[in-house]
């Protein structure tokens, strides 16, 4: 655990002179695909323009863009946070691949959205409850009783989450009692334990300090074995480390969408180059 | 300012002067102020606790263990509060049981379900109103509807229907500011695990707001406890010389409602009514059973502001 | 059977999981409304009760002997129903009550929320909702059996049963309130005012009088209008020691029954529901809920205006 900075240092030297992460799974399936999608706030701000991009399965897409571009914006369509305050509304639609169901469709139930699509926010907002009950908490909302079951799929998500060893002593301890780092990857582990489709990470680690960020890093690579994961991120170098793809947004529209190799090294919108090369934003 | 002829003074020494003369005369006003509070305050409180002091001396020394298990009586020496602490416990039993319930509720209702919108404004007027309703507004309101209106009676049901009524503003409001000082994140992370709208309320909302809706519920039940006014309206008798049906007993089903409609008394109404006696020692009794009645709403605010106290530092933390 | 594995959201939906979710979710959502109309359930049940149980009484007398009648008979043979007298009381002891707490609540208000250190004011806070706590009919107790004696020995002429004493301790009893709504509308008057004040060289009583209580003013006015209306609908004080006698005076050493404590009295006699005087206390009671209303109204305003402000 105490070399993990040191490890990645070595890795920050070899990418350099080679993309960041080895441009597998080229093929990968479509996940999920936004078109032509509109979003205006309550008040009648229009955050996301025209956006259309696609979410491909098992890889790990980066929003980035300056503040205020409608990234977070765009990730909170996807499991329709923006529903809870009421006056929102979204043009266009948000479709979930194989099933090509539009998840902003006028038939579709955020609820059963949420139930399909996991979320991690900005800043770690576990239960004001035990570690346990935390990471279970999602399961009691679909009605899973069975303690075994319970018991079982918390390890594995505690484990997915590479938090197990650190808390596996005290799950009846309350969720306050963790660092900033462990309370994200709790609500990390927490967000995976039903098992979703897609996982959306809001900013995860910009409440965080050096080494959580490197740790919640390593654990996002890790779980694109596994699952599609949407990240939003301010901080470039972390989209160049982690992200398969990655989308660059401005001022609401998506100004470039490609593997992030080739946006961290040769973007073909001037804006982007500027925006990476620090220039501007 | 300019009273002092100082021809061969400059103005700029003129005008510091001036200034330090008008700093010192701010610092004594300042002084008087402070004072004033102080004094003041110290009058108000002073008075409060030599009420409050007089009546513990008057009245402590007549509660013993037969003042509290006696009925009231004519004679003076031999009367005692047992109707009227008995009857207190079980309408604020049915008050909690019915107040609570329904102001957490409407609370919730009115901070996470309602539209802004003209409903949702005429019934926030409305509960601010409500908390201003004269108490025995709601002895008449209970008057006409429960009593003549439903033929429901004189009895504990109406007592605590109508203190609950009463309280429900309190309760309604406390449960508002307590729901909305829950962070907007842990909400929003309930919601985006899949659960609907009940479930957050239920497992996250309910929870994390229960030490600030218990202050509320407790503090609405200390004003219940020593409400008069709106009982005496109602009819309430004042001579009550026996108990009603035990609410538990030994046969089953071992709880029985039968005493939701008798009569009673309170600690309050049994208060005034020695109040009311030309005798001394009638006074003696109303001391007592004001030390007991005020035991009890100071111990019950006590108790809330010890939970708030605790909930604040917890915050803090 | 208890599922083996976690259900994913199409087995969620195909086991009807979510829809009886869903139900039970809009089955609270409409009981929770039904427990918010409640409240607005109970202004119109008091409403409809004041104005139909009154019904009779103002077919039976003009509105405009009731409102400017000086005599207040209802139970002599030959009943006299002028408010007057009752009213005149009422507003005599809220008088009485402003006139201790506006003063003493301004002054305490000011000293809490501009010179107290924290920790007086930590202490002061709860301290004060103590005394909001303590019951009125204990109130009563003081007013008629401890205060009233002990003036009787300084004021000539003040009656075992008076306005003044009531008055005074009203003012007392509604002082905690007054302070603590007054004191959390100066509070809230931004720091960056009291700065820029400062910084101009005021000192304390400067800032507190030309910038807090002017910033604060409608969220003050508002207290001590609220105060006012729990004066005006205050009982148990009123019956214990201000009397049950209609009594039409301007003398607060004499005694006077207000509003409140009239439908005390009738309350606690033998007056068969039904009659012509047992429908008084709703037509008075009538009265009183309007007053109250206008200045709950009142101060409703002033306090949203208030808190809009800042």
């Amino acid at each position: 655990m105490t070399n993990m900075p040191d490890k990645r240092a070595a890795e920050a030297t070899t990418d350099a002179d080679q993309p960041p992460i080895p441009p597998r799974k080229e093929k990968a399936p479509l996940r999920a695909r936004v078109e032509n999608l509109n979003f205006y706030y309550a008040d009648g701000f229009q955050a996301l323009r025209n956006v259309s991009m696609p979410i491909l399965d098992r890889q790990v897409t980066a929003l980035i863009g300056p503040s205020g571009c409608g990234k977070s914006t765009l990730l909170r369509c996807y499991n329709r946070m923006h529903d809870l305050y009421p006056g929102n509304r979204y043009e266009g639609s948000v479709i979930l691949e194989p099933e090509g169901e539009n998840l902003i469709g006028p038939d579709a139930d955020p609820v059963l959205v949420r139930l399909r699509i996991g979320m991690v926010f900005q800043k770690p907002n576990p239960f004001p409850k035990s570690i346990y009950e935390n990471v279970a908490a999602g399961l009691r909302v679909r009605g899973v009783r069975n303690r075994a079951l319970i018991d079982e799929a918390v390890e594995t998500a505690l484990r997915r989450a590479a938090i197990w060893d650190e808390v596996k002593d005290r799950l009846d301890g309350s969720a306050y009692d963790m660092s900033g780092g462990q309370q994200q990857r709790l609500c990390i582990a927490r967000a995976l334990a039903p098992n979703p489709e897609i996982l959306l990470l809001d900013e995860p680690t910009s409440a965080l300090d050096p080494i959580a960020t490197a740790k919640v890093e390593d654990l996002v690579q890790e779980l694109s074995k596994d699952v599609t994961v949407v990240i939003v991120t301010h901080n470039m170098q972390q989209a160049a480390r982690i992200s398969n793809r990655t989308a660059f947004m401005h001022i609401g529209q998506l100004m470039e969408f490609d593997e992030t190799s080739k946006i961290f090294t040769n973007p073909s919108h001037p804006r982007t180059e500027a925006y990476i090369t620090g220039r501007y934003g | 300012m300019a009273f002092t002829s100082s021809g061969n003074l400059s103005s700029a020494e003129m005008s510091t002067r001036d200034a330090i003369g008008a700093v010192n005369r701010a610092k004594r006003i300042d002084k008087i102020f402070a004072v004033g509070g102080i004094l003041v305050m110290v009058i108000a409180m002073g008075l409060l606790f030599a009420l409050i002091g007089d009546l513990v001396v008057r009245g402590l020394g007549r509660i013993d263990y037969d003042f509290l298990t006696s009925f009231p009586s004519r004679r003076a020496e031999r009367a005692g509060i047992l109707s009227a602490w008995v009857g207190s416990i079980l309408v604020m039993l049915t008050t909690a049981f019915l107040a609570i319930p329904v102001g957490v509720a409407a609370g919730l209702y009115l901070e996470e379900y309602a539209r802004k919108g003209w409903l949702s404004n005429i019934i926030e007027i409305n509960v601010s109103n409500l908390a201003g309703v004269p108490s025995i507004i709601y002895g008449l309101l209970a008057l006409g509807l429960f009593v003549y209106g439903l033929d429901l009676g004189k009895t504990i049901l109406v007592a605590g229907m109508t203190l609950g009524l009463l309280i429900l503003p309190i309760v309604i409001v406390s449960t508002r500011e307590a729901v909305r000082a829950i962070p907007r994140v842990i909400k929003e992370g309930a919601y985006g695990l899949g659960a609907d709208q009940w479930q957050v309320m239920w497992h996250y909302i309910i929870p994390a707001a229960r030490p600030g809706i218990l202050t509320g519920a407790i503090v609405g039940l200390s004003r219940a406890i020593g409400e008069t006014a709106p009982i005496i309206t109602i009819g309430a008798l004042t001579f009550i010389a026996f108990l009603p049906p035990a609410p538990v007993s030994g046969d089953f089903p071992f709880i029985n409602f039968d005493w939701l409609t008798d009569g009673f008394t309170v600690l309050p109404i049994q208060m005034f009514n020695w109040i009311s006696r030309p005798q001394a020692d009638f006074h003696v009794n109303a001391a007592a059973t004001g030390v007991v009645l005020m035991a009890l709403t100071l111990s019950l605010n006590g108790i809330a502001i010890w939970i708030r106290y605790r909930l604040r530092r917890e915050h803090h933390n | 059977m208890a599922p083996t594995r976690i259900p994913n959201a199409t087995e969620l939906v195909a086991s009807g999981f979510v829809a009886r979710r869903k139900l039970l979710s809009r089955v609270m959502s409409v009981l929770l409304f039904l427990c918010a109309a409640l409240s607005v359930f109970v202004t119109t049940a008091i409403v409809v009760i004041l104005v139909s149980e009154s019904w009779e009484f103002f077919a039976q007398v003009s509105i405009i002997d009731f409102l400017t009648g000086t005599m207040w008979t209802p139970v002599f043979a030959n009943p006299q129903f002028g408010v007057l007298p009752l009213l005149l009381a009422t507003l005599q002891t809220a008088a009485l009550a402003m006139m201790i707490a506006v003063p003493m609540g301004l002054l305490m208000s000011i000293y809490l929320s501009e010179y107290a250190n924290p920790k007086v004011r930590e202490i002061m806070k709860p301290a004060l909702e103590l005394l909001e706590a303590v019951p009125t009919v204990v109130y009563g107790y003081f007013a008629l059996l401890v205060m009233t004696p002990f003036l009787q020995k300084f004021i000539p002429g003040l009656a075992g049963i008076n306005l003044l004493v009531p008055g005074i301790i009203l003012g007392i009893m509604i002082l905690p309130y007054v302070v603590s709504v007054s004191e959390d509308a100066m509070r809230a008057v931004p720091n960056g005012l009291r700065e820029g004040a400062y910084a101009l060289g005021m000192s304390k009583w400067q800032v507190a009088l030309r910038v807090v209580v002017p910033g604060a003013f409608s969220g003050i006015t508002a207290a001590f209008i609220l105060g006012m209306s729990r004066a005006v609908g205050e009982t148990m004080v009123l019956a214990i020691a201000a009397g049950q006698n209609p009594n039409l005076t301007f003398d607060p050493r004499e005694g006077a029954a207000t509003i409140t404590a009239y439908i005390v009295q009738v309350s606690l006699g033998d007056l068969p529901h039904g009659s012509l005087a047992y429908s008084t206390i709703f037509s008075t009671g009538l009265v009183l809920f309007i007053m109250t209303l206008g200045f709950n109204l009142a101060g409703f305003y002033l306090r949203k205006r208030f808190r809009e402000a800042y």
